[in-house]
């Protein structure tokens, strides 16, 4: 079959290769970079265990080609910690939070969490769970989940350095300051 | 919640502490591997090529399509595997004979439920296999099916020829006189219960991976039972269990549906041998939904006889349960689960269960989280709501009128299963802490003026489980050829930390967390020190896995009385060392102190330096330090819980919505309060799954409906409530832990709460009794309705006609004519 010529950043490395026009992206990840991380659960686009980021924005990468990430920046699970190991606040939220059991879910969960955060900082019980209907659980029953990504969104997370994603430390004295002026 | 103190532990207190996940930060970093995450060189994808047919006559396949596809190795059929069957059932009810039909990894001859594999492609890559396996031929001649469990029982059309009739057995368990006591009763509830068939779903789908190495095999599955499945694997392809390696790597959780040993398991250690490569197969969902098996799925034809003054008097169900076209591991004893706990936590004079397990054309059904013990718990939670309805009477107070009496010492139910220890009006007291019943029928008037309509509905369970006492479940009782112990292995390493294996084997559940905590207080350290080992064959000491919530009850008793041996002997290395008696050691402040002289202690990195550099040993102490416990209970564990839920239902769509749940439960001292939660939120979770959405359908004609999650509606974020737990604790005198289990508990209890607050809400509206799944339609349609409430007659009326949704006329076409 004939192949083409692809070439995307993925967790800020770039990679050039030779691809079948009908590859997933996700196999890409997968099978071609060794990003074992982005897992598949489902074949329908239900599940969300496959969501990464593409060019900022979640998406289910069982249902993007790899020929349309040519060019995309992509992120996966595996590019949410720093490289000092820091963790991601979502990541830290999910581990106090008891927010996974067999984890596999968990990295698609906490990429379509991080891309709703990055949308709506501060989002009520209601707000959380109807932006994670995308990404099924079956162990936990969201329970631990909605909590922990409202957790990480006010930054309970027991670091000194966490913070929302994508929220600079203004944006988060505009939100706290918000809350006080609320009574929250 | 106050964590009881383990006074073992001299004030090292880890075990009781919501201790956060070890397992976690390799999960959250997307470092762990599952089974496909894991690559070997040279490897060959296996793609299955299954029947659309759910029942016909194989005849021929023609694969040379398929075979001449580049990057295509091989194609089988069940002609060409010289090896690896029939699949064996492995757990039969104690004392039946069965009628079991020969299943084969590839079929052979026939077909009997769509999704049965006819061949199997191999190739160099997961595409291409696929691709081929489209072009394999197969003539399959259609053959009448039977879908419907009860027609089935007529044998009006016989799916296996060589048995002669659908029936699979008869199983029954019974104490006290039934019929006299439904004699003696003013008032008689008989109910038809239909418990439909869910799929377990875990989120990572079946994996395999074999490897075939200078006569030894390894095999990476994504399975619960990996000593199991390297035991079945050596039987089927004749290969020496020593030889056979199996690796339950990072699972992706399982609900009972990997508490199996499936036919491409089988395949794929035939095929590695037979190439010489190692074969991967990874499951598609659609692959799952139609062939990873099914639970529940059972009629009950139930009888319960009370008098006016609530005093129960005879419980009677009899159980037609849909078991598919074949037995697999545990199949035909499923219903029978159910059967021991059917006197609930009541002391009914006379239960009987009478089991009769028919085989149609769906795939089977076997341990779906529960197994047996919702259904059960379902019939009876949900029949005393009829019956507290029947005699007026609030369902509490029927409930408390028939409790078993509080009891830490073993309790003997009239059908003969001792209940290890009890306290159902401590745990219904508990939650009516948190629930204010009276407050509620207040609001529930007030709303109905409104137009809303809120309902509240209680399940008082309990379960058995830890399995299992090798006496019940070894060869004399449910015929497993092997015992029902546990393993467990401490190892203090050379620097002081502590690798412990266990024989069990986890896919979400924290057993490398909670049995860290264990050991970690018996030893004087951090639980940070301690790696818990697990889910591989060739390391540590024999082991026999994960399922019927044994993991603590059974494996962490086994791991902690290996601790404790260790910390004998390190009690003794230490008295040595510091010229004291060993019984004047203890662990205290990370340390193994003489009592009352915290200068005068040794660390555990000092005494493995003292246990493996041997110089100043106790006379005739053999060096190193690490022990291994065997551990087979004498009973089960019996955990006990209530739960109540508030549900609206809009009578306009009939939509349920839940507003509360609140679950009370007892699983013993807690080990870690997270984890207990966590079981306890996602097996409720997977209940009202089953109570409100999730159903697994077939049409008349065999085809899969729900055949992906775009039919099959497991629950989003959107659909759960934040859910409300509380614990009492109550020990098990069944081990020195005083542990019980929680995995199931969620799944055994919720059906019945919900099912009870959604009749609650909609007594008003004429509706008396529903089944579930309680879909809108279905409430709907129960709704509109012209039958009033059943009375008993009325019922009757209807059991004779079968219907699903009692008093609301047939079920709708898009639910399925034969779930």
């Amino acid at each position: 079959m004939s192949t083409v010529h692809v070439a995307l950043t993925v967790n800020g490395e770039r990679h050039e290769l030779d691809v079948e026009p009908r590859l997933l992206l996700v196999h890409l990840i997968r099978d071609r970079l060794g990003l074992t991380g982005t897992h598949v659960g489902c074949d329908t686009s239900n599940c969300g265990a496959c969501t990464v980021h593409l060019d900022g924005e979640a998406v289910k990468s069982c249902t993007v080609l790899a020929v349309q990430a040519d060019g995309a920046e992509i992120k996966t699970i595996e590019g949410m910690a720093s490289p000092d190991g820091t963790l991601h606040p979502l990541q830290e939220a999910f581990w106090n939070d008891h927010a996974l059991q067999c984890g596999y879910c968990t990295p698609g969960m906490i990429m379509s969490a991080a891309d709703l955060l990055q949308r709506n900082p501060n989002p009520s019980e209601e707000e959380v769970r109807h932006g994670l209907e995308g990404n099924l659980c079956r162990c936990t029953g969201y329970h631990n989940i909605v909590r922990a990504v409202q957790d990480a969104a006010k930054g309970n997370v027991g670091g000194a350095s966490a913070h929302p994603p994508g929220m600079s430390e203004q944006g988060r004295e505009n939100i706290e300051a918000l809350e006080s002026g609320l009574g929250a | 919640m106050s964590a009881t103190a383990d006074t073992t532990t001299g004030g090292n207190s880890h075990v009781g502490r919501s201790l956060r996940r070890k397992e976690d930060p390799r999960l959250i970093t997307g470092r762990s591997r599952y089974v496909d995450d894991i690559s070997l060189p040279g490897t060959l994808y296996v793609a299955f090529v299954r029947s659309p047919e759910a029942h016909a006559r194989i005849g021929s396949i023609d694969t040379s399509a398929a075979k001449a596809r580049p990057g295509i190795v091989a194609v089988y059929t069940g002609e060409d595997m010289d090896a690896g069957g029939p699949m064996p059932v492995a757990w039969a009810p104690p004392g039946v004979t069965l009628n079991t039909p020969e299943h084969y990894p590839l079929a052979k001859g026939t077909v009997n439920h769509v999704g049965d594999p006819v061949a199997a492609v191999i190739g160099i890559d997961r595409y291409a296999v696929v691709d081929a396996a489209e072009d394999v031929l197969v003539d399959l001649e259609p053959l009448p099916v039977v879908m419907d469990m009860e027609e089935a029982l007529k044998d009006e059309v016989v799916i296996h020829e060589s048995l002669g009739t659908n029936k699979s057995h008869e199983w029954s368990l019974g104490g006290g006189d039934v019929e006299a006591g439904l004699r003696e009763a003013d008032v008689v509830v008989e109910r038809r219960i239909v418990n439909h068939r869910v799929s377990g779903a875990a989120i990572e789908p079946r994996a395999v991976l074999a490897e075939y190495r200078a006569g030894n095999l390894t095999i990476w599955s994504s399975t619960q039972v990996p000593h199991f499945l390297r035991n079945i694997v050596a039987a089927l392809l004749g290969i020496s269990a020593d030889r056979v390696r199996a690796i339950a790597p990072e699972v992706g959780g399982g609900f009972g549906s990997k508490l199996q040993i499936y036919g491409e398991e089988i395949f794929c250690a035939w095929a590695a041998s037979k190439l010489n490569h190692p074969v991967k197969w990874v499951a598609t969902r659609s692959d799952d939904m139609a062939t990873m098996h099914h639970g529940r799925d059972q009629i009950a034809y139930v009888r319960m006889g009370a008098k006016r003054d609530g005093t129960i008097t005879a419980f009677h169900t009899k159980i037609i349960a849909d078991l598919g076209a074949y037995h697999m591991l545990l199949t035909p004893s499923i219903p029978s689960f159910g059967g021991f706990v059917m006197s609930g936590v009541y002391t009914f004079p006379a239960v009987q269960t009478d089991v009769i397990g028919v085989l149609t054309n769906k795939f089977p059904t076997d341990a779906i989280r529960g197994a047996g013990r919702p259904e059960a718990t379902h019939m009876i939670e949900v029949t005393m709501d009829q019956m507290a309805a029947e005699l007026g009477m609030d369902p509490l107070e029927l409930r408390r009128k028939n409790f078993i009496p509080p009891h830490n010492e073993p309790h003997e139910t009239v059908i003969g299963v001792v209940y290890d220890s009890g306290n159902h009006e401590g745990t219904l007291d508990k939650l009516m802490e948190h629930v204010d019943v009276a407050g509620f029928r207040q609001e529930q008037e007030r709303l109905r003026s409104e137009g809303v309509h809120r309902g509240i509905g209680f399940c008082t369970y309990t379960e058995v489980c830890g399995v299992a006492p090798t006496r019940v479940f070894g060869p004399p009782g449910f015929g497993v050829q092997g015992g029902g112990w546990e393993s467990g292995m401490v190892r203090v390493n050379t620097n002081g930390s502590v690798t412990v294996y266990t024989g069990t084997s986890p896919h979400g559940q924290g057993h490398e967390t909670g049995f860290a905590q264990i050991v970690a207080d018996r030893l004087g350290v951090d639980p940070q020190q301690v790696e818990v080992i697990h889910g591989d064959t060739a390391t540590g000491p024999e082991g026999l896995d994960t399922y019927g919530s044994r993991t603590l009850a059974v494996g962490g008793e086994a791991v902690a009385r290996a601790a404790e041996k260790v910390a004998r002997k390190a009690k003794s290395i230490v008295a040595h060392q510091l010229e004291a008696a060993a019984e004047d050691i203890e662990v205290r402040g990370g340390k193994f102190q003489v009592k009352g002289s915290p200068d005068k202690a040794m660390s555990m990195a000092e005494i493995a330096g003292e246990a493996y550099v041997p110089l100043n040993l106790p006379e005739g102490m053999e060096p190193g330090l690490e022990e291994i416990a065997f551990y087979d209970p004498e009973n089960f564990v019996f955990p006990f819980g209530a739960h109540a839920c508030v549900v609206d239902v809009d009578p306009d769509t009939g939509k349920v919505k839940i507003v509360r749940y609140v679950a009370v439960d007892d699983c013993g001292p807690a080990i870690n309060p997270l984890l207990i939660d966590g079981q306890v939120h996602g097996g409720v979770a997977q209940s009202i799954g089953q109570a409100l959405y999730e159903q697994v359908v077939y049409d008349d004609q065999g085809q899969l409906v729900t055949g992906t999650f775009v039919d099959y509606a497991l629950p989003t974020a959107a659909e759960m409530p934040s859910f409300e737990t509380d614990r009492t604790e109550t020990p098990s005198p069944t081990n020195t832990l005083g542990v019980k289990g929680v995995g199931e508990a969620g799944t055994i209890a919720a059906t019945a709460a919900v099912t009870n607050a959604v009749i609650d809400a909609l007594r008003p509206l004429g509706v008396g009794y529903i089944d579930m799944p309680l879909t809108p339609m279905r409430v709907w349609q129960a709704i509109h309705s012209d039958a009033g409430p059943r009375s008993t007659e009325q019922g009757r009326a209807l059991d004779e006609h079968g219907g699903g949704a009692a008093g609301s006329g047939p079920t709708s076409p898009t639910e399925g004519g034969a779930q």
